[in-house]
């Protein structure tokens, strides 16, 4: 699985847990919390929603990790790829 | 003797200057009300996890109307319902709600029950999983604490004054009224928004409880049909979900506004059987109506409409006809009817939802009938019943409003036609 399908899977999750919000102008590099509306509760909806459907499981101390599109793709990458 | 301060002494006027509501047969008074006078019914056949098709009455609010789509996926049902009936109070009111200093209203919301619905659904959900709970949602707790509706009123609509639901079985919308009043004339806020909202028709648990009581109404070829209070052939309950909030306010407060006075609270009580964790005390339930005579320094005869509690049970209609006729069965001029027989029971939302439905009684003075009542049980008859069609009257003042719960809690409500 490549960096970019990484990311779409993301967005994909966003589009479905923050249902107001537009994804289609999103950047990669900026902070998810800097250009949309997310709180933590939606991380930790995030973070479900990558077990649910892709069983793939982030630690507490890794959620840092999952602040970009750029950070998710770099972190989650090599778990998908597993 | 206790001598209570001057402030405990001071009985406030508080009257209704607003309200919004959704039933299954209307999500607005005007709708609810025209279906209560033509006899439609809202009751439909639902799939029911584990159960298959039950009756049940269902609300086609738009909740998109008040709510994100976040808000939506993050809430609860009763958070929803709640949000449409409050948003719609406050519009009723024509209070000028963005200049209001909302740390001065309070939310004051009767639920029967709550977090039934979001517990069921988390664990079908880890069935799912093998009943892993690492797959159990971190909104369980937020969607489950019992304050859940009124709060989701709260963070909707910017409001800091208090928060809390009114746990009552399905006396609960009149005890969601009454606190609301209790706090105005404390001068704990202004303003309150309460009433009483349900959402138990997504709980198979409660259809399975009333099930195994043998209390779950049916019939044979009629859903809308199936909640027939007083009917010989009646044979339980129908599960609604709905909702009705009111604005409330002192009297003063509300004229120096120049508020649309819609009513006036003028008696209550609530009161416990101290007697059975289901069965009703017709004994308790008529020192209710007379306790709240009593705080409405009224006889019955000022009574114009009674409207009941009955759910459509053998026993339960019963009990509270002969609760009743102990205390209005020799007043003339005193009306009885049931709005159960068209939205079923909407549970913590019933007491205020039956009010909202009779209020309008007071400006076209008919009273709407107990419909599907095909042969009467003779045990549930009494005098003024108003049965299958609506009854022009020349004067409707006085409204009491019957809600009774589980654990044996009662409650009346007496509202009066507004007069300066």
């Amino acid at each position: 699985m490549t960096e970019d399908q990484v990311k779409q899977i993301v967005i994909d999750i966003i589009n479905e847990i923050a249902p107001d919000e537009d994804t289609s102008g999103i950047k990669s590099e900026v902070n998810l919390r800097d250009q949309m509306d997310l709180d933590s509760m939606d991380f930790l909806d995030i973070v479900m929603e990558l077990r649910k459907q892709h069983n793939i499981e982030v630690p507490e101390e890794d959620y840092p990790q999952l602040a970009s599109l750029d950070s998710c793709a770099a972190y989650l990458t090599p778990k998908f790829n597993a | 003797m206790v001598t209570l301060p001057a402030y405990f002494m001071h009985q406030s006027r508080i009257v209704i200057t607003g309200l919004g509501l959704t039933s299954p047969n209307g999500n607005s008074l005007e709708e609810y009300r025209k279906n209560l006078l033509d006899g439609v019914a809202g009751i439909q056949m639902i799939d029911m996890r584990y159960m298959g098709k039950v009756p049940a009455g269902v609300c086609s609010f738009d909740p998109k109307k008040h709510q994100t789509r976040k808000e939506l996926r993050v809430g609860t049902r009763a958070g929803s319902i709640a949000i449409y009936a409050a948003r719609e109070a406050i519009e009723n009111s024509g209070l000028d709600f963005e200049n209001y200093d909302k740390s001065r209203i309070g939310v004051y919301v009767g639920t029967t029950e709550h977090g039934n619905v979001e517990t069921e659904n988390e664990v079908y959900n880890i069935s799912k999983f093998d009943y892993d709970t690492r797959f159990w949602t971190h909104h369980h707790n937020p969607r489950t604490v019992a304050n859940n509706p009124a709060g989701e009123i709260t963070i909707n609509m910017g409001i800091t004054g208090p928060h809390y639901t009114i746990g009552a079985a399905c006396a609960a919308g009149n005890a969601g009224l009454v606190q609301a009043l209790q706090m105005l004339r404390l001068g704990e806020v202004d303003l309150a928004l309460a009433g009483g909202v349900s959402e138990s028709i997504q709980s198979f648990g409660i259809f399975a409880g009333f099930k195994s009581q043998g209390a779950l109404g049916t019939h044979e070829s009629d859903v809308n049909k199936t909640s027939r209070p007083f009917d010989k052939t009646r044979n339980g309950i129908v599960v609604s979900e709905g909702g009705a909030i009111y604005v409330l306010e002192r009297l003063e407060d509300a004229q120096a506004r120049g508020a649309n006075i819609i009513a006036e609270i003028v008696g209550y009580c609530i009161n416990s059987d101290a007697s059975d964790y289901v069965l009703p005390n017709p004994e308790r339930q008529a020192e209710c109506m007379k306790k709240a005579l009593k705080v409405a320094k009224m006889k019955p005869e000022d009574v114009d409409i009674v409207n009941t509690h009955a759910t459509s049970t053998p026993m339960g209609d019963i009990q509270e006809c002969k609760a009743i006729k102990e205390i209005f069965g020799h007043s003339p001029t005193t009306y009885v009817n049931n709005t159960k027989s068209f939205i079923g029971h909407a549970m913590g939302a019933a007491g205020a939802l039956e009010l909202a439905g009779n209020l309008p009684s007071f400006e076209d003075n008919i009273i709407h009938p107990t419909i599907n009542v095909e042969e009467l049980d003779e045990e549930c008859a009494m005098p003024n019943l108003v049965i299958n069609e609506p009854l022009k009257v020349d004067a409707v003042k006085v409204i009491l409003n019957n809600s009774f719960g589980m654990l044996g809690i009662n409650s009346a409500l007496i509202v009066k036609k507004f007069e300066d």
